[in-house]
C-alpha cells in the first residue's frame, strides 16, 4: 500500500433518527475545578481551559471554590430574568409562525450565558452581543415593548425600519447594535477596550460570539489584538453545539476545546458550563476583576446547547435527533437555577407557576402595546423618506435629490392611486 | 508656510491634530517608532507616545475593527493600511460595519475613523502593491473617498477627515508623495519644492471634502482627474498646446458634481482620466453624471482614458500606466469631432 492522506470530514455523533449521544462532551464534578487568584498567569490557569467550571451539582446545592455566594433575592432576580428572556423568545416565536413578524432567534437553553455574564458585569461595561444574548437587555432593564417594536419595524422601531428582527441596539443601555455579518463585533469589542484602556477609565467591554463563526478570521484578530494589547475585555465563546446545521467540529472543535485556544494567544482561557447560572456569573465575574486590575482578557467558552432552531427559517430536525436536546447532559438553565432555590428553601413550584403566569401576562402586555406602534402589513407606518437618513451625519447632494426624487414620485402615486408604486418603481 | 512634500504634509496634519485633539489617536502597521515605511508618521509616536501613535499587529481586519472600536469609544482613530492592496482583509469591516454603524443604529452608534492608504503604481510595485482600489469604496455607501492629488490639498483634506464625523477613506497617490509626476518615467524626479500646491501652512487649514478643486481654467474641454492622473493629464495638456480644463476631482464620495457639470457645460466635451482599470471603474460613474447632467451641452462623445484592464504588472508598468500619450490621443479625439 502507498500511504496517501486523506481528507477528514467531520461528522457529528448522531444525525436524525439516531440515538442522541453527548459523550464527546468532557464534564467535571461540580466543585472540582480550582479557582486560581486573578493575578494568576496564563501558565498557571491554563488547565482551566481543559476542565469544566461548575458550581450547581447534581444535589442542585452550590459547591466548591467557584461559588459566587450570591444572596438569595439576586438568584431570584437571576431566575427572573432568564424566565422573562425565555417566555419573550416563546411569545415572539409564535407571533413569527402566526406571520406578524419575519423573523426571530430564540435563546432557548443559553439563558444563563447572557443573564448571568450580563449581572456580574458593571453598567458601564459595554456589551458587544452576537444575536442570541437578548437576555442582556433584559438584565439591563429594556422595555420589552422597544425590542418587539424593533422586530415589527414599526413607527417606534429603535432601528427606523432599517435592519431585520432582533438586530437591536441600545446606546443608553451600553449594548452595541448587532450586525448579520458574524464575529466582526469581537475585534471592535477588543478596540473599544483598548481605546477605555488609552483613556484610563475603569470600564470593560464583554463580547459573545458562537463556536461556529470562531472560525472567521475576526476571532483572530480578536485574540491577538487582545493579547498584544493587554486589552480590558472578556470575550465568551458560547460553544451551543451547533451552528445552523453543522456541529462544533466543523468549526475545530473536535481535538480541542474552544478555551484552550485562550493560553495559545496568551490569554487565559476558561471553559465553564454555560447552563450553570452560578458558575457562569462566578467566571464572568472573575475575568472582569482581572480585567480591571490590568490583567488583561480572558476567553470563556460557554458549553451549552442550543435547544431550538437557529432561527425561524430553520429546521432542525433535518440535521440532528429531534430530541437530542433532551440528552443534553448539562440540563436546562433555568430548571437548574430554580431547583438550587427550592434547595435553599427560598423558592417553590407554586411561586415559580406564579412567576410564570406573571410575566406571560407581562410579555401579552408588551406586545399589545409595540402592536399599537403598527405592523409591517398595518399602520402607523414609518415613513420611507427616512431611509436616507443617518447614512451620513450630514445628508450629501446625492442623498438629498434622491430623497425629492422619492418624494415626488411618492406624491405623484398618492395622486394617480390607480398607478401602483411598484409598476412606478418607487 | 513652509515647503513640504506630500510626506510632510500628511505628516504635519496629523501633528496638527494630534496636538488639538486629544481623541485623535494613530495605529497601523509599522507607524509608530519607526515612523512608517513611507515615513508618514514619522517623528508623531516620540512627540505623543504610544498610546496615542500605536504600532499593530500586522492584521488589517484587526487595524479597522480596533479602530471601529476605539471610534464607538469616543476617540477619532487615523489608521494607516501600508498599501491600498492590503486593505482587503479589512473590506468586511469598512463594509458592512464602518460604513453602516450610523445607519443601522439609526444615529446611535457611529465611528469617526479615517483609513489612510497609499495607492497607485509608477513604483515598480507589481500588482500588490500599485492598485487604486478607489471605485470600490465608493460604490459602498455611508464612508467618504479622497484622493489629494498633492501636498496642500493633501493636508486640508487629511484634516477635513480626521475631524469629519464620518468614516473617510483617505488614498495617498504614492508616486506623487515626494514630487508632481507627469507619467515620464525617464526624465529626472521634479520636487514638491518647485511647485506652488507644495506651500503649505504650518498650521490647521482644511480643504473641504464634497469640492473639486480647479487645476486650470480653460475652454475647449474638460479632463476630469484625480491623484497622479492631474499631474500627467497637465502635462498631455501642455504638449498639445490646447484650451483645456482640468478639474481635479479630489473626492470621490461625496462628488462635487456642480463643479463637474459647469466645467463640461462649459466646453463640451470631456475626457476622464484615472489610473485604476476602467470597467466598473469610477471613471464610469463620472461619465454617467456628465451624460445625465450635460447631455445637451455634449459636442463629443466622453471619453475614458485608464488602466488597462488587467493586474497592474510588474515588468510592463509603463505599459499598463495610462501615460500622456493616451491622454494626449483621447484629447485629440474628442477636440476632432464635430
Amino acid at each position: 500500500m502507498i500511504p496517501r492522506s486523506r481528507l477528514h470530514v467531520p461528522a457529528p455523533p448522531a444525525r436524525p433518527g439516531q440515538e442522541p449521544d453527548f459523550s464527546y462532551v468532557q464534564i467535571s464534578p461540580a466543585g472540582a475545578v480550582n479557582r486560581p487568584d486573578v493575578t494568576a498567569s496564563v501558565r498557571d490557569i491554563e488547565p482551566l481551559s481543559l476542565e469544566m467550571v461548575r458550581v450547581l451539582g447534581d444535589d442542585h446545592r452550590a459547591v466548591g471554590p467557584w461559588n459566587p455566594h450570591l444572596e438569595p433575592g439576586e438568584l431570584q432576580v437571576g431566575l427572573r430574568h432568564m424566565l422573562l428572556t425565555r417566555l419573550f423568545d416563546d411569545r415572539m416565536q409564535r407571533i413569527q409562525r402566526q406571520g406578524r413578524i419575519s423573523f426571530y432567534m430564540k435563546s432557548t437553553g443559553e439563558e444563563a450565558v447572557g443573564v448571568a455574564g450580563g449581572m456580574a458585569l458593571e453598567p458601564g461595561d459595554m456589551l458587544f452581543p452576537s444575536y442570541r444574548q437578548q437576555g442582556l437587555h433584559v438584565v439591563r432593564g429594556r422595555n420589552l415593548v422597544e425590542l418587539m417594536c424593533q422586530c415589527l419595524s414599526n413607527t417606534h422601531d429603535m432601528c427606523k425600519g432599517r435592519q431585520m428582527p432582533i438586530m437591536y441596539h441600545w446606546g443608553r443601555g451600553n449594548i452595541f447594535t448587532i450586525s448579520g455579518n458574524l464575529a466582526t463585533q469581537f475585534p471592535q469589542a477588543v478596540g473599544w477596550a483598548m481605546a477605555a484602556a488609552i483613556k484610563g477609565e475603569d470600564r470593560l467591554a464583554a463580547s459573545w460570539i458562537g463556536e461556529g463563526s470562531s472560525a472567521e478570521a475576526d476571532f483572530h484578530y480578536a485574540m491577538t489584538f487582545a493579547a498584544v494589547y493587554q486589552a480590558p475585555v472578556i470575550l465568551n465563546l458560547v460553544n451551543n453545539q451547533w451552528a445552523i446545521s453543522t456541529f462544533q467540529g466543523f468549526a475545530g472543535g473536535e481535538h480541542r476545546t474552544f478555551a484552550q485556544r485562550g493560553p495559545g494567544y496568551g490569554i487565559p482561557g476558561i471553559r465553564v458550563d454555560g447552563n450553570d447560572f452560578l458558575a457562569v456569573y462566578a467566571v464572568t465575574q472573575w475575568a472582569a476583576q482581572r480585567a480591571r486590575q490590568s490583567g488583561g482578557a480572558t476567553l470563556i467558552e460557554q458549553v451549552t446547547y442550543r435547544a431550538g432552531a437557529h432561527s425561524t427559517s430553520d429546521d432542525p430536525s433535518r440535521y440532528r435527533p429531534k430530541e437530542e436536546w433532551r440528552a443534553w447532559p448539562l440540563g436546562d438553565p433555568i430548571e437548574r437555577l430554580k431547583q438550587h432555590l427550592i434547595a435553599l428553601g427560598e423558592w417553590s413550584d407554586a411561586r415559580h407557576t406564579a412567576l410564570e403566569k406573571e410575566l406571560e401576562a407581562h410579555v401579552g402586555a408588551c406586545w399589545k402595546e409595540a402592536e399599537s406602534y403598527g405592523t409591517l402589513t398595518s399602520g402607523p407606518f414609518l415613513d420611507p423618506l427616512t431611509m436616507f437618513e443617518d447614512v451620513f451625519k450630514e445628508m450629501p447632494p446625492n442623498l438629498v435629490r434622491q430623497r425629492e426624487q422619492m418624494r415626488e414620485l411618492r406624491e405623484a402615486t398618492a395622486a394617480a392611486p390607480h398607478i401602483s408604486p411598484a409598476v412606478q418603481g418607487g | 508656510m513652509a515647503r513640504m512634500n506630500m510626506v510632510q504634509a500628511l505628516n504635519s496634519a496629523m501633528d496638527v491634530m494630534l496636538g488639538r485633539d486629544p481623541r485623535v489617536v494613530i495605529l497601523g502597521e509599522d507607524i509608530g517608532f519607526f515612523g512608517g515605511v513611507f515615513r508618514v508618521t514619522d517623528g508623531l509616536q516620540r512627540k505623543y507616545g504610544e498610546h496615542r501613535v500605536l504600532d499593530t499587529p500586522i492584521a488589517e481586519g484587526g487595524i479597522i475593527a480596533a479602530a471601529i472600536g476605539m471610534g464607538v469609544n469616543g476617540l477619532k482613530p487615523v489608521a494607516e493600511i501600508q498599501f491600498a492592496d492590503y486593505i482587503y482583509p479589512g473590506f468586511d469591516q469598512v463594509v458592512s460595519e464602518l460604513a453602516r454603524l450610523r445607519y443601522r443604529s439609526a444615529g446611535e452608534f457611529h465611528a469617526p475613523v479615517t483609513i489612510r492608504t497609499p495607492c497607485g503604481g509608477g513604483i515598480r510595485g507589481g500588482q500588490t502593491h500599485s492598485q487604486s482600489p478607489e471605485a470600490i469604496f465608493t460604490h459602498v455607501c455611508g464612508i467618504k473617498v479622497v484622493m489629494p492629488s498633492n501636498p496642500y490639498d493633501a493636508k486640508g483634506l487629511l484634516i477635513s477627515a480626521i475631524e469629519d464625523d464620518d468614516p473617510v477613506v483617505f488614498f495617498e497617490p504614492k508616486r506623487i508623495y515626494n514630487g508632481p509626476f507627469d507619467g515620464d518615467p525617464n526624465k529626472p524626479a521634479v520636487p514638491w519644492s518647485s511647485h506652488p500646491r507644495g506651500e503649505v501652512p504650518d498650521g490647521h487649514y482644511i480643504v473641504p471634502i464634497g469640492r473639486a478643486g480647479i487645476v486650470r481654467e480653460g475652454n475647449d474641454v474638460t479632463v476630469l482627474a484625480y491623484g497622479t492622473m492631474v499631474h500627467v493629464a497637465e502635462a498631455a495638456v501642455r504638449s498639445l498646446g490646447i484650451d483645456a480644463e482640468i478639474v481635479d476631482v479630489r473626492t470621490m464620495a461625496p462628488l462635487d458634481v456642480d463643479t463637474v457639470c459647469t466645467s463640461v457645460s462649459k466646453t463640451g466635451r470631456c475626457v476622464v482620466v484615472h489610473e485604476a482599470t476602467g470597467f466598473g471603474g469610477y471613471g464610469a460613474e463620472l461619465v454617467a453624471t456628465v451624460q445625465e447632467q450635460c447631455f445637451w451641452s455634449l459636442e463629443a462623445p466622453v471619453l475614458r482614458v485608464t488602466g488597462w484592464d488587467t493586474p497592474y504588472p510588474h515588468a510592463f508598468e509603463w505599459e499598463y500606466f495610462p501615460g500622456q500619450a493616451r491622454i494626449a490621443a483621447a484629447l485629440r479625439q474628442v477636440l476632432e469631432t464635430q
